[in-house]
């Protein structure tokens, strides 16, 4: 039996596996990264336009404190964010922006003095504050009240991959590469760690750890339409799912960004319309603020994204042999903001379309993007029902998005959870209770169960192909599990998927290699994944609301009286062909802010019960502390200021709310 | 400016005939048994904006599922795809193969351990470069305060650290290098590209005398023979020769101290 001891198993190299890995390193705790690249590939690096954090440094962001980016994504999240969570993430934020701005992360910094902007269209120019001089810079983007991403040029997540990257290795952190893990070991109660595979030499190596932390990112490889990288397979989650005893949650919440090239689906960042990028349809009309008036272009991603494929229904769309799309004109930021701001956009253009977005419209339409759901965890990243079990990022179900995500608050996740979840795992292991009890027995029945499955598929006796029946997924989510969903398509989407399941059972392989064989990594996927999709559609079908990115033709309206809860799935038996599915209720009565009308899109919803209540209660609190210091109010609302592991705990220095001299009590970033 | 304008005269995907191409790929898979490097060479109907990240996939998943490729991001930012395209270092998700003639040749990079036909690991080789070149920023300080203010920096110089900062240690450089042909241990244009990065930073402590003891050798600055072929075939249109020039008078200025 190949095994390997570390304290601290993380499942997935991007940003929020990485921060956790030298979170629980600076802790003293051994850990090892598995990555199915090298950590530097990953997709944390496709962020291109930003990260949310409240700094309040340019003149456009005054004003702006933890308490609107509270607000901003509650409301993006359409309340179906857990609101302690964002707490924690959004007092976070900008500590980690300055954390990263310590680690060499070259963020463009504000120039004081004028500079020319486009605001709806029109150019008006910014006088930005001599004292916000060197600070770091921040750009507009999508739902938010303020400008409030902080970036680097449009290289924002590569930047930010490569200096945490670099700390990782500097924290001599090890990172297996080209390991993909296959199921985790566990007793049903508590893991103990993973079966992984080595995709070069196909051995199969057992992981043991105290504590392991799924970080794999999103799913969005379910979609034949998708800005994801080829890597997000969402198999990271699936191996939780897989358990039967860790739950996901919300996988119905699929994201779909407003502007993916057409056809290609290589996305073209938010930061586009946050700099003043305008859409137009066929006709080179103006679209966005005949449907949404006050934000146009930039109201939240379900929305834009919803109304281009209304317009494109009602017979706007530019027609192209590969179907209709709209166009993102950029033309009039100019060729100086677009060459030094957009240039990885300009770069994308001219690769994959050949046209040069400074005097060319580019082809768009919204494809999928981003996967809110992911593992359920608490607030700590930890799974509530499989000890040992953390995740954080795009593959967790923390609960920051809800059903919608801002713009630049993924990247932003990734680092807070990974900060905030790599001190609760230190902590975790830090503890006796985190000492292993297990049998070489159990380590041994998990490797020879995965050996099996391995060797079935090779022997291939199977008549399916595994490529084709993923390419029928992958067609099935995107046009039936979409941005527009009806019960209909919903319910034929469920019944297909669970025939490709069980279809999958009896994968042939043309290839049969034992070590590096991409058809049979495709052929052990394909039932996790299917499992996933599974999630999202029956989580959709269920669901009979309207909820953020979560849209039924049939069920318009957001319905708080029932569906303000999280949809937990599990899956109980691996011959199961559907998940079990439950509800999480979400407490109005403990929220800071009470459902109400987000600000933009539909203004049509159905109250919960407790609502009426609740907003009062908050009025009540709001009149009898005004004029308290926000913090107070804050805490008066929701009391959540100990949630926050010690050191990450505290108020933030801004140019409007400076510190006293004497220093606040240190909190230190890394060695070296 | 108006609320309609008019739609500049552009055409997305210009009529062409259909085509068939012809890839040859240099297969090797060192992990079969039996397996002899040999070119192979597939035919396919090419499509209109087909990438070879597309015409790869298609000839797996229609002609031959044992190819052997890397691909991450297919938007040319995560660096996994490089490999030799018709002689050339460079990115095959973002070169169309209507870019190529009918005959394209496709290679694994050189240098790099090679996993299987075109897959080679770049990553073990440029984790290995850094911490060879410690390439990370080595902070004056231990702690640093981020409940404050963040350390001030002039727009441009963070402009000029993103512009070396936008390396995707694809490796094409490295596969393009006459010295690293001869040399195992040089460090590469990507190597010396990051100490001009770090060396720029003002939040790294570390001086010239410290860089002249990672890079002050053959193996590192001084192996350059200034062939220029990985300024021609970054795909990042990174300032490579001059970078490497100008850490080649740093150095040698510090050498002499």
């Amino acid at each position: 039996m190949n095994v390997i001891y570390t304290d601290v198993l993380v499942i997935g190299g991007g940003l929020a596996g990485l921060r956790i890995g030298i979170g629980a390193k600076r802790r003293g705790h051994d850990v090892t990264i598995l990555s199915l690249v090298p950590p530097k590939r990953s997709h944390s690096a496709a962020a291109q336009g930003g990260m949310q954090a409240s700094l309040g440094n340019v003149v456009k962001a005054m004003g702006d404190n933890e308490d609107v980016h509270f607000e901003d994504t509650v409301r993006g999240s359409d309340w179906g964010a857990d609101q302690r969570v964002v707490r924690m993430f959004v007092d976070t934020a900008p500590k980690a922006v300055r954390e990263l701005a310590a680690w060499g992360v070259p963020w463009s910094r504000v120039q004081k003095g004028d500079r020319q902007v486009i605001i709806n269209a029109q150019k008006v120019t910014i006088t930005e504050r001599d004292e916000a001089h060197g600070l770091v810079m921040q750009r507009d983007f999508g739902g938010t009240k303020k400008s409030r991403a902080c970036y680097v040029s449009d290289g924002t997540g590569h930047a930010m991959l490569y200096a945490m990257s670099d700390q990782a290795i500097a924290h001599a952190i090890t990172v297996h590469e080209r390991m993909e893990a296959l199921a985790l070991i566990h007793d049903g109660s508590r893991c103990y760690g993973a079966v992984a595979r080595n995709l070069v030499t196909g051995e199969l190596v057992a992981y043991v750890a105290k504590a392991t932390a799924i970080a794999s990112g999103g799913a969005g490889r379910l979609y034949r339409a998708t800005t994801n990288a080829v890597i997000c397979e969402g198999i990271g989650t699936a191996l939780a799912l897989e358990t039967g005893v860790a739950a996901v949650a919300n996988m119905e919440a699929i994201q779909f960004h407003p502007t993916a090239i057409f056809p290609a689906s290589i996305l073209v960042t938010e930061g586009c319309r946050g700099d003043g990028g305008l859409l137009r349809d066929a006709a080179g009309k103006r679209f966005m603020p005949d449907y949404e008036p006050e934000k146009k272009e930039l109201a939240s991603r379900d929305v834009v994204a919803r109304r281009m494929e209304e317009h494109i229904r009602r017979g706007a769309g530019v027609k192209s042999r590969f179907g209709e799309h709209l166009w993102l004109d950029i033309t009039l930021l100019g060729a100086k903001h677009i060459n030094s701001n957009l240039r990885e956009v300009k770069e994308i253009c001219q690769y994959f379309l050949g046209i040069d977005p400074i005097k060319d419209w580019i082809p768009v339409r919204p494809a999928q993007h981003y996967t809110m759901g992911g593992v359920r965890t608490d607030h700590t990243g930890g799974s509530p029902t499989l000890k040992g079990l953390y995740a954080a990022g795009e593959a967790a179900c923390w609960d920051l998005h809800g059903f919608n995500r801002l713009g630049g608050n993924s990247v932003a996740e990734t680092v807070v959870g990974g900060m905030i979840v790599g001190e609760f795992i230190a902590d975790f292991c830090d503890r006796p209770e985190s000492d292993l009890q297990l049998s070489t027995g159990l380590i041994r029945e998990f490797l020879e169960h995965e050996q099996a499955k391995l060797d079935a598929l090779a022997a291939g006796n199977g008549s399916e192909d595994a490529n084709a029946l993923r390419a029928r997924m992958q067609e099935i989510m995107t046009s039936k599990v979409g941005i527009f969903r009806t019960g209909d398509d919903l319910a034929a989407a469920v019944e297909e998927l669970q025939s490709l399941l069980r279809r999958s059972r009896n994968i042939g392989l043309r290839y049969t290699a034992r070590g590096a064989n991409p058809e049979l990594v495709s052929a052990y996927r394909l039932p996790k994944m299917l499992r996933l999709a599974l999630c999202v559609a029956h989580g959709a079908l269920i669901r009979t609301e309207s909820r953020g990115a979560h849209f039924r033709q049939d069920y318009p309206r957001r319905n708080d009286a029932e569906w303000l809860h999280r949809t937990l799935a599990t899956w109980k038996n691996a011959d199961d062909t559907l998940p079990t599915l439950a509800r999480e209720p979400l407490d109005v009565m403990q929220m800071e802010l009470p459902p109400g009308w987000r600000g933009y899109g539909a203004k049509d919803y159905v109250d919960h019960p407790d609502t009426p209540r609740r907003a009062a209660e908050v009025e009540a609190i709001r009149t009898k502390l005004a004029g308290a210091a926000r913090a107070a109010v804050q805490d008066a609302l929701m009391p959540c200021a100990t949630l926050l592991p010690q050191r990450f705990r505290g108020p933030n220095e801004r140019i409007d709310e400076p510190f006293a001299p004497p220093a606040a009590p240190r909190q230190s970033t890394s060695p070296t | 400016m108006t609320e309609s304008a008019a739609m500049p005269s552009q055409s997305i995907s210009p009529e062409s005939a259909q085509r068939k191409v012809r890839i040859s790929v240099l297969r090797y898979n060192p992990q079969e048994r039996g397996s002899v490097p040999r070119m192979q060479t597939y035919e396919l109907e090419e499509a209109d904006g087909m990438t070879l990240f597309i015409a790869l996939n298609e000839i797996r998943e229609k002609q031959d599922a044992s190819l052997q490729f890397d691909f991450v991001c297919r938007a040319g930012i995560c660096g996994s795809c490089a490999m030799v395209i018709n002689g050339r270092p460079g990115l095959a998700c973002r070169t169309l193969t209507r870019s190529l003639g009918s005959e394209i040749t496709l290679a694994p990079l050189p240098v790099f351990e090679l996993i299987a036909d075109l897959s080679v690991n770049t990553g073990k080789w440029m984790r290995a470069m850094s911490e060879r070149l410690q390439a990370w920023v080595h902070m004056k300080q231990i702690e640093v305060d981020i409940s404050r203010l963040e350390e001030r920096m002039e727009p441009e110089l963070a402009q000029k650290i993103y512009e070396l900062d936008r390396c995707i240690e694809c490796g094409c450089c490295v596969a393009g290098c006459g010295t690293a042909r001869m040399r195992e241990d040089f460090v590469g244009a990507v190597g010396l590209n990051k100490i001009a990065r770090f060396r720029l930073d003002p939040r790294d402590a570390r001086t010239d005398a410290d860089f002249y003891e990672l890079v002050g050798d053959d193996s590192g600055v001084f192996g350059c023979m200034s062939l220029l072929a990985c300024h021609d075939v970054c795909p990042k249109a990174l300032p490579l020769a001059t970078q490497i020039a100008f850490v080649r008078r740093k150095m040698a200025g510090a050498g002499w101290k």
